[in-house]
C-alpha cells in the first residue's frame, strides 16, 4: 500500500520548500511475541508468556532511560515512531535504546508501527505533531491489545495526562511510570525515576525553607530563535565550554567566530552550563574584562586545590591565564582576554556521573525520601541534588548519578540516583570510579569476538611457511627488550653484521592483523576500545588475552608471525636500504630493560646476543645524537613505580621510574621503524593514511615556562623546536635536578600528540613538533594500540600482501576513527594518572613523610610545589584557608617571588623547600593528601 | 545517517531488495508515433518517439543505418524548487546521450539505412533515477512505435549504503554520498548495454551490487513485457479481430 507523506521542511538557505516523500505501509511487519499464531515468530523477542507487553511513549524513554536499562523492566514493544522522535529529541538516549534492542539478554522489540498498514495513521487537520504522534502511540498499543486478543497485558505507560485520558477511553490500559514502578514494589527502582517536573515544585518548596534562597540565581536563558539570530548578528557566540580542570569555577568557550577563547568567570557567568556543552556567548564589556578575573580569584581560592600527579603536558595542566609581564599590582592593565557570559545553551552534554554524596545528617524518619547532595569526582561538575529512600545505604558509596534538569531558581542541577559502585576508599572502587569517569570499557569479550580467534593452542602453520608472502627469519638472532614482567611482546629486534661491514638491523613487531580481519566482530570490539589501559594493579586489553598473551605476544623460544622493517645500516648508523616483509621469527630470549642493560655493562661477556646488544646500542647512540641535531626535544616526565605487595595488592613503594640505555636504545629503533613505515605508506595512500602528528605549541602556551624560565635569569629560544631543545641543553645549573626539572616544566607546556588521516591536513601540518620528524605513525605495538593495526593493514596493502578494507575509502570515516582513537588513548592516559593518584594516597595512608620538593608556581595565598621522588604536585598554603592572603604576604609576579611583608621570609620559583605529606579527612571518608612546610 | 534500520526497513519502508511501485502506459501522446508513460514511485517520466522518418538534416544522413537521436528534458516543475534549467546544461546532454547509446545498441538501425529516429524524453516528477526511469520508457515507447529491436532495454538503479545493497535508489538515498550503480540490460539476450557507477566500491560488493540490479532490470522487464501484451490484446480487441 502506497501513502505519500507530504509536509513543508525549511532548508538550509532559508527557502521553504515542499518535500514529498514515498511512504510504504507492510503487510509482513510482525509483532514480536512467541505466543502469536498470526505471526511469523522465527524474529520474535518478547518472552514466551508474557504476562504484561509494556509500550512506553517518547517523553518516558527520554527521561527514564536509566529506568529502561534497569533488568527489572522487559518484556518492552519499543515503537518506531517513538525511536524515531527519540533520535531527533537526544541522540545519546537514541544509542541506548538501540543497545537494548540489540541486546539479546533483554526482551526489547521494536515494531515499525509507521510503516505497518494498520497502524499508520496520517495527519488530520488541525492536529498537531506532537498529538499526531501520540495518537500513532495509542493505535499501535490497541492493535496489539486486539492481535494479541487478551494472551497478554498490555500497557501504555505515558506521563502524558490528555494521552492517558484518551488512551483509556479508548480502552487501552494506560498507566503513568510512578504508578507502574510503584507496582511492582521494588523500593530501589523508584530512586531510578526522574522526578517529574510537576514534583519539582515540592523540590522548591524544600529550600524555599530558607530565605535566603527565595531568589532567581540564574539568568534566564534565551530562547533558540534569539539566538540563532544573535549569532548570525555576531552578538552571541557559539563553542564548546571547556571548564578549567583545576579551578571549575572558570571556563573556556573556544568561539571560531572571535578566533580566540572567551572566559567565563564564575557559576553565574557560566548560567548552568556544563562542561562539554555548546552554547551561546555573550562578550562582556571590555571594563568588567578585568573585574571579573579578581572576582573569579575570590571564587577560585574557596575551591579546594588537591594534591596530583605532575601533569604530563598541556592538556592536563592547570590552565593558567596568561597574564602580560608586569601585571602585578593594583595599575593592572585591561586584560587582554575577552570574558563572556552564557546566555543559551544549544546542546546539552548531559551524561551519568560518578561520586559520592555530601555528608548529611538523616533524615529523622527513615525510610522517607531524603534529599541529598552529590558531588562528582570530576571536579569540572557542579553538585548535583538528588532524592533517595535509601540515604542510610548510600552516605558511604560511590554512586553513578544521572541530571536531570536544572532550573533557575536553584543553585545545583537535580538528579537521579544510577547504581552504586562500592564503598569510598575502597581500592576496587575507586579503580571502578578511574574506569568509568573515562569512559573505559572492562566488559569481557563478548562470545562473537571470542568467536574470531584462532584455535587454541596456536602454533605456527606449515602453511604460514609455505606463505610466498611470509619469510623465513627463523634463523635470525632475534631477541625482545620489555620492562620486567611484559607478557604483551610486540616487538623485537635483531642486528648481525654484515660481510661489507655493514649491519643488517631488523625491527619485527607482532602480525597482529594475520588474526584482527578488519570488519569482523573482534575488528570493531578493539576499533572501539582503540587501546589497552595500563594501570597501577591491573591492564585492560584491547585484544582478548589469548591473543595478547600467547599467540600474538613475541615470547622467546617459540616461533611467531610478525612484520618486520629490515634495514641496511652503515655503522654511522645511515639507512641504504629499507625492506618490509612478513614473516616468522624465533625469538632466543625475551630480556628485560635491567638484564639487557646488564648483558651490555658487563664487559665479559663476549657472547654473539650481548656483542648484538652493543652493536645496536651503537647505532641507536648516533641515531639519537643525530634526531637531536635535527631539534628532537629531550622531555622529561615525572614517572614513578609502585611496588605492589603481590597479596594485598598494595603499594610498597615508589620511586621514580628509571630509565636506561637499553630503553632509550629500543625506544630509537621503534621510532626509526614508525618513520620508515610512515613514509612507506604515505607514498602508497597520500589521502587515507594515518599519522600522528604534534602541533607546533604556540608562544602563549610556552608563556608559563618562560615566566619560570625569566624569574631564575633564564633566557630561552622557543622559536624553533631546535632552538628550544638547544635551550633546553645549555640551562644547568649548579644543581643537577635544575636541568631535569626545566624539562618537566617544559614538557607539560606542549599538547598531546594526536593521530590523524592524511588526507585531512596538507604535509606541512604532518610535522612531530617533539621529535621533529617531519611524518610520524604508530606501528609498533599493535597489541596494545589499534592505530598500529590500522598502520599494519597500510602497510600490508602498499606491499600488495592484502588489500585495503574498504573503510579506507571513507573519509569521513576515518576521520571519526582517528578521533576516536585520541579520545580513548586519551581517557587511557588520564585512567592511568588517576590509578597512579589514588595508589598514592593508599601509600602515604600509613606512612607521614618529610621530603624535599621544589616550587614550580606562585599563588597569592602561597605556591605549588613539585615533589619529584614521588612525582606529585600540590599546593602549600602560607596563610589559612580562608584567611584571604591579609597582607601579610606579597606576590611579585615578575620575580616569580612571594615575600613576607616585613621582609624577613621569601619564595621564590623553583627553590628547593622541605615539606611534609600527611593524609588527612576534613571530612569524614574523603582523605586527601595534604602538604605542608616543615 | 541510517538508510536501513535495524529492523530491515528502508526510511520509506521498503525492504533493501525492493523496488518502488512501477506503473506504465502505453499511447499517452497521440501525434507521436509511439509513446509511453513510465512512473517508478514518485519519478514520473514520458517518452515519445518519431520515426523512422525522412532525415531533417541531410548531412547527418547515414547510408547504412538509421540515425537514432534523443532529446533529455526535464519539466521545470519536476523538482520541488521552481529553477530555471537552461536548456542542454551538461547532466542534460550527458543523459541525452546515455540513453541514445543504450537505445541505439538494441535498434536494429541497419533495417532503416536514410531514416531517423527521434527519441523525446521528459521528467515529469523526480524521485531519484530519472536515468533508468527514462530508458524504460524510452524502451516501451520505441516498442509502441514498432521499431524493430533486438530485445527490450530495461534498466534499474542499484546502491550501497550501511554496508547495504539497496535496489531502486530514490532521492534522499541517491543523494546520500554513497556508491549508485546503474544498469541497463537486454534481458533476453542477457548482455549490459549500460553500466554507470559514481562513487567508489570494492570489487566484491560492486558485484553483489550489480547482481540486484539485474535482478531489478528483469523485473522490470517482466513488467513490460505484461503492459505490452495487454496494448497488444487491447489493439486486437479494438481491431476486432
Amino acid at each position: 500500500m502506497l501513502q505519500n507523506k507530504s509536509f513543508v521542511k525549511r532548508t538550509r538557505g532559508g527557502k521553504i520548500t515542499k518535500v514529498v516523500r514515498e511512504h510504504y505501509l507492510r503487510h509482513d511487519i510482525y509483532c514480536g511475541a512467541p505466543i502469536c499464531k498470526v505471526c511469523d515468530t522465527s524474529q520474535a523477542r518478547l518472552s514466551p508468556t508474557p504476562s504484561t507487553i509494556l509500550i512506553f511513549d517518547t517523553n518516558v524513554v527520554l527521561n527514564q532511560i536509566d529506568l529502561l536499562e534497569n533488568p527489572a523492566i522487559d518484556d518492552v514493544v519499543v515503537l518506531s515512531i517513538v525511536l524515531e522522535e527519540v533520535k531527533n529529541r537526544n541522540l545519546s538516549v537514541y544509542n541506548r535504546v538501540r543497545a537494548l534492542c540489540s541486546n539479546s539478554l533483554r526482551k526489547f522489540f521494536v515494531f515499525s508501527n509507521e510503516h505497518h498498514k494498520d497502524t499508520y495513521v496520517t495527519e488530520m487537520s488541525g492536529e498537531s505533531k506532537n498529538d499526531r504522534n501520540d495518537r500513532a502511540i495509542r493505535v499501535a498499543a490497541q492493535w496489539y491489545q486486539t492481535h494479541l486478543a487478551g494472551s497478554a497485558r498490555i500497557l501504555l505507560i505515558t506521563n502524558d495526562k490528555e494521552n492517558k485520558r484518551k488512551a483509556i477511553e479508548e480502552g487501552i490500559s494506560a498507566e503513568t511510570v510512578e504508578s507502574y514502578v510503584r507496582s511492582l514494589s521494588r523500593p530501589d527502582l523508584l530512586d531510578l525515576l526522574v522526578q517529574p517536573a510537576s514534583e519539582d515544585v515540592n523540590m522548591e518548596e524544600v529550600e524555599d525553607l530558607r530565605p535566603s534562597k527565595r531568589k532567581i540565581i540564574y539568568t534566564e536563558h534565551k530562547p533558540m530563535s534569539e539566538i540563532t539570530s544573535g549569532l548570525h548578528r555576531g552578538i552571541y557566540h557559539q563553542g564548546k565550554l571547556r571548564v578549567n580542570r583545576y579551578n571549575p569555577f572558570e571556563a573556556y568557550v573556544g568561539s571560531e567566530s572571535i578566533g580566540d577563547e572567551i572566559i567565563i568567570y564564575g557559576r553565574t557567568n557560566m548560567n548552568r552550563a556544563f562542561d562539554g556543552d555548546i552554547v551561546a556567548v555573550e562578550l562582556l564589556p571590555q571594563d568588567q574584562w578585568h573585574e571579573e578575573k579578581s572576582l573569579a580569584l575570590a571564587d577560585e581560592e574557596d575551591e579546594e586545590e588537591d594534591v596530583h600527579l605532575v601533569p604530563g603536558s598541556a592538556d592536563d595542566a592547570p590552565r593558567t591565564t596568561a597574564q602580560p609581564p608586569g601585571s602585578a599590582g593594583v595599575t593592572e592593565p585591561i586584560s587582554s582576554r575577552p570574558s563572556g557570559r552564557v546566555v543559551g545553551i544549544i546542546k546539552r552534554n548531559w551524561h551519568s556521573y560518578c561520586g559520592s554524596l555530601e555528608p548529611m545528617a538523616m533524615p529523622a524518619g527513615s525510610g522517607g525520601v531524603a534529599h541529598a547532595l552529590f558531588a562528582s569526582k570530576d571536579r569540572r561538575i557542579p553538585k548535583i541534588r538528588i532524592h533517595t529512600r535509601q540515604l542510610e545505604n548510600l552516605l558511604d558509596k560511590r554512586i553513578v548519578v544521572a541530571v536531570d534538569s536544572w532550573d533557575r531558581l536553584s543553585r545545583y542541577p537535580s538528579g537521579h540516583y544510577v547504581r552504586t559502585i562500592g564503598q569510598i576508599g575502597d581500592r576496587d572502587t575507586e579503580t571502578e570510579v578511574v574506569l568509568i569517569e573515562n569512559d573505559i570499557n572492562t566488559r569481557p569479550f563478548s562470545s562473537q569476538v571470542l568467536a574470531c580467534l584462532p584455535p587454541l593452542p596456536w602454533s605456527v602453520s606449515s602453511e604460514d611457511l609455505a606463505n610466498s608472502i611470509r619469510q623465513d627469519l627463523r634463523q635470525l638472532r632475534v631477541f625482545s627488550v620489555d620492562p620486567p614482567g611484559c607478557k604483551d611482546i610486540d616487538d623485537a629486534l635483531h642486528c648481525t653484521s654484515l660481510p661489507n661491514g655493514n649491519y643488517e638491523v631488523g625491527v619485527h613487531i607482532a602480525d597482529v592483523t594475520n588474526f584482527v580481519h578488519s570488519d569482523t566482530p573482534l575488528d570493531d570490539e578493539a576499533s572501539q576500545r582503540g587501546t589497552s589501559v595500563y594501570l597501577v594493579e591491573r591492564r585492560i586489553d584491547m585484544l582478548p588475552k589469548p591473543l595478547t598473551e600467547d599467540v600474538c605476544s613475541l615470547r622467546a623460544d617459540v616461533e611467531r608471525l610478525a612484520f618486520s622493517v629490515i634495514w641496511e645500516m652503515t655503522p654511522e648508523a645511515e639507512i641504504i636500504s629499507t625492506m618490509y616483509t612478513k614473516s616468522v621469527i624465533k625469538s632466543c630470549a625475551a630480556l628485560s630493560y635491567i638484564e639487557a642493560q646488564a648483558r651490555m655493562d658487563d664487559s665479559r661477556l663476549m657472547d654473539p646476543l650481548t656483542t648484538d646488544l652493543r652493536n645496536m646500542n651503537a647505532l641507536a647512540k648516533i641515531m639519537r645524537e643525530r634526531r637531536i641535531q635535527r631539534g628532537a626535544l629531550t622531555l622529561a616526565s615525572a614517572e614513578v613505580k609502585f611496588q605492589i605487595d603481590t597479596e594485598t595488592h598494595d603499594p610498597l613503594d615508589i620511586g621514580m621510574y628509571q630509565i636506561r640505555e637499553a630503553n632509550q636504545m629500543v625506544e630509537e629503533f621503534m621510532l626509526a621503524a614508525n618513520v620508515s613505515v610512515a613514509e612507506k605508506i604515505l607514498k602508497h595512500f597520500p589521502l587515507c593514511s594515518l599519522l600522528r602528528r604534534h602541533p607546533t605549541p604556540t608562544r602563549e602556551m610556552l608563556e608559563p615556562l618562560l615566566r619560570t624560565a625569566a624569574a631564575v635569569g633564564l633566557n630561552l629560544d622557543v622559536s624553533s623546536s631546535k632552538a628550544l631543545a638547544d635551550s633546553l641543553d645549555s640551562a644547568v645549573a649548579d644543581d643537577p635536578y635544575f636541568n631535569k626539572l626545566i624539562r618537566i616544566l617544559a614538557t607539560r607546556c606542549m599538547t598531546q600528540a594526536v593521530y590523524f588521516s592524511s588526507g585531512d591536513l596538507s604535509p606541512p601540518e604532518y610535522l612531530h613538533y617533539g621529535l621533529a620528524a617531519p611524518l610520524y605513525t604508530h606501528f609498533t605495538s599493535p597489541i596494545r594500540r589499534y592505530a598500529d593495526v590500522i598502520v599494519h593493514r597500510l602497510l600490508a596493502a602498499s606491499l600488495g600482501i592484502q588489500k585495503l578494507p574498504t573503510i579506507f575509502q571513507d573519509g569521513t570515516r576515518l576521520t571519526s576513527i582517528a578521533d576516536n582513537l585520541n579520545y580513548r588513548h586519551r581517557n587511557a592516559q588520564m585512567a592511568s594518572r588517576a590509578s597512579v593518584e589514588l595508589h598514592t594516597l593508599i601509600f602515604f595512608r600509613k606512612r607521614p613523610t618529610d621530603t624535599e620538593a621544589r616550587i614550580v608556581r606562585i599563588r597569592s595565598n602561597g605556591f605549588f610545589v613539585f615533589v619529584p621522588k614521588y612525582g606529585i604536585e600540590g599546593p602549600v598554603y602560607l596563610t589559612p584557608r580562608g584567611d584571604k592572603g591579609g597582607g601579610e604576604w606579597f606576590v611579585d609576579e615578575q620575580q616569580q617571588k612571594i615575600r613576607k611583608m616585613d621582609g624577613s621570609m621569601s619564595y621564590s620559583v623553583l627553590q628547593t623547600v622541605f615539606i611534609h605529606l600527611e593524609i588527612v579527612e576534613p571530612q569524614p571518608n574523603r582523605p586527601k593528601l595534604q602538604l605542608t612546610l616543615v | 545517517m541510517e538508510y536501513v534500520s535495524p529492523e530491515g526497513l528502508r526510511l520509506d519502508g521498503r525492504r533493501p531488495m525492493e523496488m518502488r511501485q512501477i506503473r506504465a502506459e502505453i499511447g499517452v501522446v497521440a501525434k507521436a508515433d509511439g509513446s509511453a508513460l513510465f512512473e517508478m514511485g514518485n519519478t514520473k517520466v514520458i517518452a515519445a518517439v518519431y520515426g523512422p522518418r525522412e532525415v531533417q538534416n541531410r548531412s547527418q544522413q547515414l547510408n547504412d543505418s538509421a540515425l537514432v537521436r534523443c532529446e533529455y528534458t526535464m519539466a521545470n516543475f519536476s523538482t520541488g524548487d521552481r529553477m530555471r534549467k537552461p536548456k542542454g546544461d551538461r547532466r542534460s546532454t550527458e543523459i541525452s546521450l546515455v540513453i541514445r547509446q543504450t537505445m541505439e545498441a538494441c535498434i536494429m538501425t541497419h533495417l532503416m539505412p536514410r531514416s531517423q529516429i527521434d527519441i523525446f524524453v521528459q521528467v515529469l516528477q523526480a524521485d531519484g533515477g530519472t536515468r533508468s526511469a527514462c530508458i524504460n520508457a524510452a524502451s516501451l515507447a520505441l516498442a509502441d512505435a514498432g521499431i524493430p529491436m533486438r530485445d527490450l532495454v530495461t534498466s534499474c538503479s542499484a546502491g550501497y549504503l550501511n554496508s547495504t545493497p539497496l535496489l531502486d535508489l530514490n532521492y534522499i538515498e541517491d543523494s546520500a554520498g554513497g556508491a549508485d550503480v546503474t544498469l541497463g540490460i537486454l534481458p533476453k539476450l542477457d548482455k549490459v548495454t549500460l553500466l554507470q557507477m559514481d562513487a567508489k566500491l570494492s570489487v566484491e560488493t560492486f558485484e553483489n551490487v550489480m547482481q540486484l540490479a539485474i535482478e531489478g532490470c528483469k523485473a522490470v522487464a517482466t513488467y513490460i513485457r505484461e503492459v505490452l501484451l495487454e496494448n497488444t490484446k487491447q489493439l486486437e480487441y479494438r481491431r476486432g479481430i
